[in-house]
């Protein structure tokens, strides 16, 4: 009897958390993947079991240029992040002595964004424009005679943009895992003979794992579900997934955006997949 | 909040006395009763005539509410063919009235009941802006514009006494230039794809619209012989694709827009010198001090039309309402006030009464302004001295060489069109 009401208040413990789950994750994905199968004509959708869509998704060849386009968002982004935000995660942890101070440059740090994503992005419009102020600023130091044009408009404007949006979801976490590392541990390599990078190398990063692991997904995932920043930062020229998508869905060709968004959250598991072979987060937490 | 009163006092005698006041003053076609003011009628559109001046002007002249919403062309196209009862008035142009008009979601309308409709020009009637015009290529008004009868599903050849739409406002659009950064002229669509302007140009991001573009360019470069524009081959669309897809990873293109904002900030900050644009947005260069053209070019305009529909649902009292709000909107009002905007009025005439000499003279019959011109609210456009761009009504929309179009291979187009954006 007491074994029995024992389950019955565990799964009601759980209830709450499995109907969220079920009804806001697994139902609207099960969803996308049956209208991936249905057709559509101009203005409407309508049921069927048709490969149409896959079809013509795995039959062009921009598909496989644009998940390529996707990838390498992903990856340069990715680099960028984890240097800058190791980088500043080292310095508030174990450079930056009290607290207070390590607590007030971490809220410095988050200032940004208090601002909203867009207008963080398209501020940099105006100064990388053409006639921006970079550009101006260049030409009148005698650096360049003519303006870049490749500052806006181009993978650089994509990527400078993904890099300061995102930096912070990479130095929270590793931050967070650096705060937890005994600082008893750095004194024993220091007694032990190791140089300052030998304690980098051999100490901090491996204990840091988790939290670089942590701070990986949330930017790999954040670049390859993007598409307005690929959008206004690149003034449409170039394209990632998110923007496939979004056309699609512009132009009402639902089935056709939901196909593409099955292969997208495919590749993007598959990715994490990759990644969480490297690392147990679960045993660090 | 005061709690309501029973009996007058001060205030209220001062708000009735108002309105009598204002309802012996303004000469309005008013149905004058107290049910009138409960209309309510819920219109629909693109943004280029969903203008809180007019839902404002309608309360005042008409009595009833006028609610609009203002949706991009993509949106309004399928709650028009999905959600007939979500809307009273539709405010769609020509060419979704021909995808739309199938689904039996709008109801004919009595020209007979229209004040007007003698005076509405030949484009939307025969076809023909002066009995010797040619008819351009695309969904040309007013093959879409008539049917047999009350229900009549299919588009009639000629005027039938029931009209799908009631034409509004219309254009004729071309590109846009910055004179000052490119100084020299530019007459021919082809210029788009002049490797001079490389990095420089864009085109619009929206696809029934940017493939007319396109074929004016292909057709001008001589490199495409259309049967009709306005109804691509998949070899003509591919072809079509083919050249502007070359041109894109060539550099040719700083960006695309999609918006009207991005087709101005595009413009205003030299990143583009030449691109496909709309007359207002010339106008919101313009008004910033900055050199803007809307250049005509030797082969002709890419033109457009839009119109008011009425939901298949209206009846009774309502659908008498929505009869008086046609009749107003070709009465003048709107159409003074679409034109000053650089737009056409459906009956031109009637605007005239709500236009100065000046802005008339400037606008319709392309002379030389006589004095500074300005926009409804107020920016300055032109000053004394200058012309219209392209000249008088007759001479813009007389040289339309396509209107806005839906193709038989619209969706096939449309799967191109993303291919391209994302090439």
């Amino acid at each position: 009897m007491q074994l029995k009401n024992r389950h019955i208040v565990g799964w009601l413990e759980a209830a709450p958390l499995a109907v969220v789950l079920l009804g806001f994750l697994i139902a609207p994905i099960i969803m996308i993947v049956i209208v991936s199968f249905w057709g559509a004509t101009e203005f409407s959708i309508y049921p069927a079991f048709q490969f149409d869509n896959y079809e013509f998704l795995f039959g062009s060849p921009v598909t496989y240029r644009v998940f390529g386009a996707t990838l390498k968002y992903a990856f340069i982004t990715w680099a960028l992040t984890l240097a800058i935000g190791f980088t500043v995660a080292y310095f508030l942890a174990f450079h930056v002595r009290s607290l207070t101070m390590q607590i007030a440059l971490f809220l410095v740090c988050t200032i940004p964004f208090w601002t909203s994503n867009i207008i963080r992005m398209i501020s940099w419009i105006p100064f990388l424009g053409r006639n921006g102020i970079a550009n101006q600023t260049l030409i009148s130091w005698g650096v360049i005679d003519e303006p870049l044009e490749w500052l806006l408009y181009s993978d650089f404007a994509v990527i400078l943009a993904f890099v300061h949006l995102y930096t912070l979801f990479m130095v929270v976490p590793i931050f967070n895992t650096m705060m937890r590392i005994d600082k008893s541990l750095l004194e024993a390599a220091r007694d032990n003979g190791a140089s300052g990078f030998q304690t980098l190398v051999h100490v901090i990063i491996p204990l840091t794992k988790p939290g670089i692991m942590i701070g990986t997904i949330f930017v790999v995932t954040l670049v390859m579900g993007d598409f307005i920043t690929v959008r206004f930062m690149s003034g449409s020229q170039r394209a990632n997934v998110g923007r496939l998508i979004s056309n699609d869905i512009g132009l009402l060709q639902y089935p056709s955006a939901a196909a593409t968004a099955v292969v997208l959250l495919c590749t993007v598991l598959i990715v994490i997949a990759i990644l969480l072979r490297f690392v147990n987060i679960r045993k660090e937490l | 909040m005061a709690k309501p009163k029973v009996g007058y006092t001060r205030r209220s005698l001062l708000k009735t006395g108002g309105a009598a006041l204002a309802a012996s003053t303004l000469p309005a076609p008013m149905l004058w009763a107290q049910d009138t003011k409960n209309i309510v009628l819920r219109q629909f559109g693109t943004g280029v005539s969903n203008l809180n001046d007019v839902a404002n002007k309608v309360k005042e002249d008409l009595g009833f509410t006028l609610e609009m919403t203002a949706l991009d062309s993509d949106s309004v196209t399928q709650r028009a063919a999905t959600q007939p009862d979500s809307f009273d008035i539709a405010d769609i142009e020509y060419w979704i009235c021909k995808k739309v008009w199938p689904t039996g979601n709008l109801q004919a309308m009595d020209t007979s009941k229209i004040a007007n409709y003698d005076k509405i020009v030949g484009i939307f009637r025969s076809g023909k802006l002066t009995p010797e015009s040619e008819i351009a290529q695309g969904t040309a008004p007013h093959t879409v514009g008539f049917v047999d009868g009350p229900d009549g599903t299919s588009f009639a050849s000629e005027e039938t006494g029931w009209m799908t739409l009631i034409p509004t406002i219309y254009n004729a659009d071309t590109l846009g230039i910055r004179p000052d950064l490119i100084g020299r002229p530019i007459e021919s669509w082809t210029e788009l794809l002049n490797p001079e302007f490389k990095g420089k140009a864009s085109i619009l991001d929206i696809s029934s619209i940017g493939i007319m573009d396109m074929a004016m360019v292909c057709e001008a470069m001589g490199e495409i012989q259309y049967g009709d524009k306005g109804n691509m081959t998949r070899e003509e669309i591919d072809k079509t694709m083919a050249i502007f897809t070359e041109a894109k990873r060539n550099g040719q293109f700083r960006a695309f827009w999609k918006t009207f904002d991005e087709s101005v900030n595009l413009m205003a900050s030299g990143e583009v010198v030449i691109q496909s644009m709309w007359s207002p947005a010339i106008t919101a260069v313009k008004s910033r001090g900055i050199p803007c053209v809307y250049q005509p070019l030797k082969e002709g305009y890419r033109s457009w039309g839009g119109g008011i529909g009425l939901s298949s649902s209206l009846s009774g009292m309502e659908l008498d309402a929505a009869y008086d709000y046609i009749n107003w909107y070709l009465s003048g009002w709107v159409g003074g006030y679409l034109m000053r905007q650089g737009y056409y009025s459906a009956v031109p005439e009637t605007s005239k009464d709500f236009m100065s000499e000046n802005e008339w003279g400037y606008w319709f019959e392309g002379k030389e302004a006589t004095d500074v011109i300005t926009s409804p609210t107020g920016d300055t456009l032109a000053q004394a001295g200058e012309t219209r761009d392209g000249g008088s009504f007759y001479d813009r929309m007389g040289a339309v060489a396509c209107w806005n179009a839906v193709m038989d291979e619209n969706q096939y187009m449309v799967r191109k069109w993303n291919e391209f954006i994302a090439a």
